[in-house]
């Protein structure tokens, strides 16, 4: 009876494309492709929070000795805009790519652990609200998105900024390993019938490195964390001098993480790009065993170049030789995957749309910040980079070149895919134009002002070091980048409000998520396929001589799939209660943290016994 | 019909950009910046800068290659409607061994001089070096010299041709010590002592300022560099160690003293002495004001501790509030009245100093040259 009415519903839904609708049906939502949805929709917006926040530092800057933000503004403002767009807006974005397109391009109907997919996502969205909630009262953090000890301590922080950044992070800590765990299983046991590691497409291979190097990364900082929160609340002193503490275990603990983190920010643009480049250029991507290694082989040595953060601490000429050496080593499997992408649109036949303007966008730009890494991995060079302006223009090259240039490039290679539309040509290139001209305007010259004396975090700087002209420059270029982005939420809007028009496989696409409708229906695959080679979509259509025809949308008769479930945001929002309520202890003590526990553990206790539907 | 191909006219299109390009880079000769690393004035300077200089044509080469290469492919691989398919090329293992094995020799020819640089910056210098003890504090800095016993804060003095050993730290947050001209930077840190060395070869004031965001004021905890001739350098330290505590040489130099002094530093327009009002009222106020809590005003023999920078010679200095603001007596003034406004969250509080109180006090300090 109970199995009638189920179907019944099914059918219904089937009828109806398998679209629920709804505030309801979002928040209780278990399905891979709407919590990829939710986590893009909500990195976007932080990712525009953080943008604003560049704006208003950029403005500061654009004079000197100018007094538009107070310093503690500043610092505030410089915190938030790191802390936002590495926690918040990079992984976030790259977290809604694994989770809309790993299920499909391995050939899945979800990931392995549906409601723990959920979870994740409620957790950092309480994460990133807690953080920013600490704008309301003027306590944003305000010490670096690095927090260095001891300026982190209670004596020289007495305020809470410090600890809504610290309890912010370790709540997203807590969404990153859960959502690694789970694309880690999800890609190990979930690839269809016939994909081996090797026949893998090149983003999962990278998304799968990625999680590896969260799960060994992030343990690291929330040990780091817990220690600076035992400081700051319950009298230790593992960074306090003045107990016996060293301040220099903080940056050790931090870069450890660190580091890999930067890994963690870039491998899943590598892989984005390794798939637009090839589907662009109408050949498969060069050196597809090479990029796989050489990954990997970037993600291992990353866990061993920390220190190269840490040359102007004077660590000795033993440490700093090694950590020097091992860094310009990551060079190599680098310099690998540019050539191979660059052998990759070789010969090809290059189809010039959109996502491919904002790959080879990400090859220019990042092999500019590549080579500028080259040139701090050199400690004696270093001493004069490190800490200056130079070294922001290298991060922002590999972080907002590389990493952003390729979400973008996955924005608009697989929108299609995730909305059933196709976004504007003309307007997605304006958008990749206003980037780059304003994405260069605005930290090329920081290159400059570094080598020649302008050190970071500064909220002004006086007249007459000869900073004026090139910071005004970048303000401006700064408001360029801003409005090539009006130019993508424009295009975003008006794709949105057309009817869909998306094939399934609009780019003659090589991977398996291009063979089903746009947008896929909610169980991904009717039939789980069956993969005879890398490139499986590609090898589909040369074995049936051609274009594959439209798949039709089906109905759903019979197909499992989990129920939607609202336990996941309640014992996420057992963790927001649980670690912000950390909040109230000098004044009212651990009763909100008990409390958080107690909806904690209801939440995952009624999650478990819930029938699995 | 030179220009015939669509590859160049594209190109052309981009002209402008390119002149813009080379407008920046003709805005960014070294010359133009006083706290550049492209003009190092001391040995340990060098040798960062040659390896800096080094890897730079690297990159400019690698760049240009790649980039010339990547331009190329863009604009001779575009697809035309109705091209073939290409060639389904998956790899090729002897250019895929060649471009990883000419990056790994072009790093090697950088690694070998880098390993040569980290190894000859970390000598010890000799005993002839001059040791001076660097103390970071929120947010200034200190310097002493243990051999010379003398103390000041902010305005580093230091005689060219001789190695200056830098034996730091702090008393309170990691703080980063940058003189930009002469060395990279080194971290200080609480109960650690981290140490940098050079020997200038170029007399005159060069600015150099904190590197390790530091709390509220990072930004303006900066300092000078005077770099003096030996001689120079001797006469300053023989006056600065008359300013010290004995009974008889008061608070106050003498006008001979004064002279020796200005004759390595900026000295502002005749300062008051003892014999005048203003002079009596202003060493008074600091007294009452609780000036001497925190500063000292004594070069010589210094008392260790102090919250607030030494002002023994703090006439003669050409910079006040941490190497940020211009010494003039306007200045001075309203950095006595309310230092608050100029340097939010500077550990000295608003005293509640009242106009002709702090001309007073400008007045006092003035003539601590």
């Amino acid at each position: 009876m109970a199995t009638s009415a189920l179907d019944q519903q099914r059918a219904h839904a089937a009828a109806d494309h398998g679209e629920k609708t709804g505030l309801w049906s979002w928040i209780t939502t278990v399905d891979h492709k709407r919590i990829g949805i939710l986590y893009g929709a909500t990195a976007f917006l932080f990712f525009l929070i953080g943008g604003i926040e560049a704006l208003l530092l950029r403005v500061q800057l654009g004079t000197p000795d100018n007094t538009f933000l107070a310093p503690d503004t500043y610092n505030q403002l410089f915190t938030m805009h790191g802390t936002t767009m590495i926690f918040l807006a990079i992984m976030p974005l790259s977290a809604m790519f694994f989770n809309f397109m790993i299920p499909l391009q391995i050939g899945a109907r979800d990931v392995a652990f549906p409601r723990l997919n959920a979870f994740s996502y409620w957790v950092f969205l309480a994460g990133g609200l807690l953080l920013n909630s600490s704008f309301l009262f003027g306590l944003a953090p305000d010490q670096g998105w690095y927090g260095y000890a001891n300026l982190t301590s209670r004596q020289f922080s007495p305020g809470m900024n410090v600890d809504f950044w610290l309890l912010g992070l370790q709540i997203l800590g807590i969404a990153s390993l859960a959502a690694a765990v789970n694309f880690f299983v999800t890609i190990v046991n979930m690839r269809a019938p016939g994909m081996t590691l090797m026949r893998m497409p090149i983003f999962v291979w990278m998304s799968f490195i990625t999680q590896i190097l969260l799960l060994l990364a992030f343990p690291v900082i929330t040990v780091a964390l817990v220690m600076l929160m035992f400081d700051r609340n319950f009298g230790t002193h593992f960074f306090v001098p003045s107990g016996g503490g060293d301040p220099l275990l903080w940056q050790h603990l931090f870069w450890i993480f660190g580091h890999p983190e930067v890994y963690i920010l870039i491998l899943p643009a590598f892989g984005i790009i390794s798939e637009v480049l090839p589907v662009f250029s109408r050949k498969p991507l060069f050196g597809y065993a090479a990029m796989v290694f050489s990954g990997a082989f970037i993600a291992f040595l990353g866990f061993g170049v920390w220190s190269h953060h840490m040359f102007t601490t004077g660590m000795g000429p033993i440490a700093d030789t090694f950590f020097s050496l091992t860094t310009m080593l990551i060079a190599v499997p680098t310099g690998v995957k540019v050539f191979n992408w660059m052998g990759t649109i070789w010969g090809g036949s290059i189809q010039y749309r959109v996502p491919m303007y904002f790959a080879l966008g990400f090859i220019a730009m990042f092999v500019i910040g590549g080579l500028s890494g080259v040139m701090h991995a050199s400690p004696p060079a270093d001493l004069q980079q490190n800490d200056t302006y130079f070294i922001v223009a290298h991060f922002h090259y590999v972080l907002f070149g590389g990493s952003i240039f390729g979400l973008t490039a996955g924005a608009y290679y697989w929108w299609p895919k995730m909305s059933g539309r196709m976004l504007d040509e003309t307007l997605g290139k304006v958008h990749f134009w206003l980037m780059l001209i304003g994405f260069n305007v605005t930290f090329f010259p920081m290159h400059i002002l570094g080598l020649n004396g302008m050190p970071r975090r500064v909220y002004t700087y006086p007249a007459g070091l000869g900073f004026e002209t090139l910071n005004q420059i970048e303000t401006v270029g700064s408001f360029i980048l801003a409005l090539s982005f009006l130019v993508f939420i424009a295009n975003i809007v008006r794709t949105m409000r057309s009817p869909r028009n998306a094939p399934a496989d609009p780019w003659n696409g090589a991977t398996l998520e291009w063979a089903i409708p746009s947008p896929p229906q909610e169980w991904n695959f009717a039939e789980i396929p069956v993969v005879h080679g890398r490139d499986a979509l590609w090898e589909l259509k040369r074995q049936r001589g051609g274009p594959l025809p439209e798949p039709p949308r089906v109905s759903g008769k019979g197909i499992h799939l989990p129920n939607p479930s609202y336990w996941p945001p309640v014992a996420g929002l057992g963790v927001l209660v649980a670690i912000g309520g950390v909040l109230a202890f000098p004044t009212h003590g651990p009763w909100l943290s008990i409390a958080g526990g107690v909806i904690l553990f209801f939440g995952v206790f009624k999650w478990a016994f819930e029938p699995a539907g | 019909m030179l220009l015939r191909s669509a590859a160049i006219r594209r190109l052309r299109r981009l002209a402008p950009l390119f002149c813009v390009v080379a407008l920046v880079l003709a805005g960014c000769t070294p010359d133009h910046y006083s706290q550049t690393a492209f003009r190092p004035l001391s040995d340990f300077g060098r040798i960062g800068d040659d390896i800096q200089t080094t890897t730079l044509k690297w990159a400019v080469l690698v760049f240009l290659l790649v980039e010339g290469a990547l331009l190329y492919a863009i604009f001779r691989f575009r697809g035309k409607p109705g091209d073939p398919e290409p060639s389904q090329t998956h790899g090729n293992t002897t250019i895929e061994i060649v471009w990883t094995v000419i990056p790994a020799l072009i790093l090697a020819a950088i690694a070998v001089p880098t390993v040569r640089g980290i190894f000859q910056m970390s000598a010890t210098p000799g005993a002839d070096a001059l040791e001076v003890q660097v103390i970071g504090h929120q947010w200034w800095w200190e310097f002493r010299y243990p051999a010379l016993n003398l103390t000041t804060a902010n305005e580093l003095h230091i005689p060219v041709g001789q190695t200056v050993s830098l034996k730091m730290s702090t008393v309170d947050v990691v703080h980063s010590f940058w003189p930009p001209r002469f060395a990279g930077k080194r971290d200080v840190f609480p109960n650690r002592e981290t140490r940098l060395w050079f020997k200038a070869d170029s007399a005159g004031e060069y600015s150099g300022q904190c590197a390790e965001f530091c709390g509220m004021q990072h930004a303006r905890m900066a300092f000078h560099v005077e770099a003096q001739s030996p001689g120079e350098f001797a006469a300053w330290v023989a006056h600065m160690q008359t300013l010290r505590a004995a009974p008889a040489a008061a608070a106050a130099p003498s006008m001979d003293s004064m002279r020796t002094a200005s004759a390595g530093a900026t000295v502002q327009a005749e300062a008051s002495g003892p014999g005048d009002p203003q002079y009596a009222a202003g060493e008074k106020l600091f007294q009452a004001k609780g000036c001497v809590a925190c500063h000292s005003l004594n070069a010589f023999d210094a008392p260790k501790g102090m919250i607030g920078p030494n002002l023994a010679n703090v006439g003669a200095r050409s910079h006040i509030g941490a190497g940020t603001l211009k010494n003039t007596d306007e200045n001075l003034v309203r950095w006595i009245e309310n230092p608050q406004l100029i340097k939010q969250g500077v550990l000295m509080p608003n005293l509640g100093v009242k106009p002709e109180e702090a001309k007073a006090l400008a007045a006092f300090l003035r003539a601590h040259q």
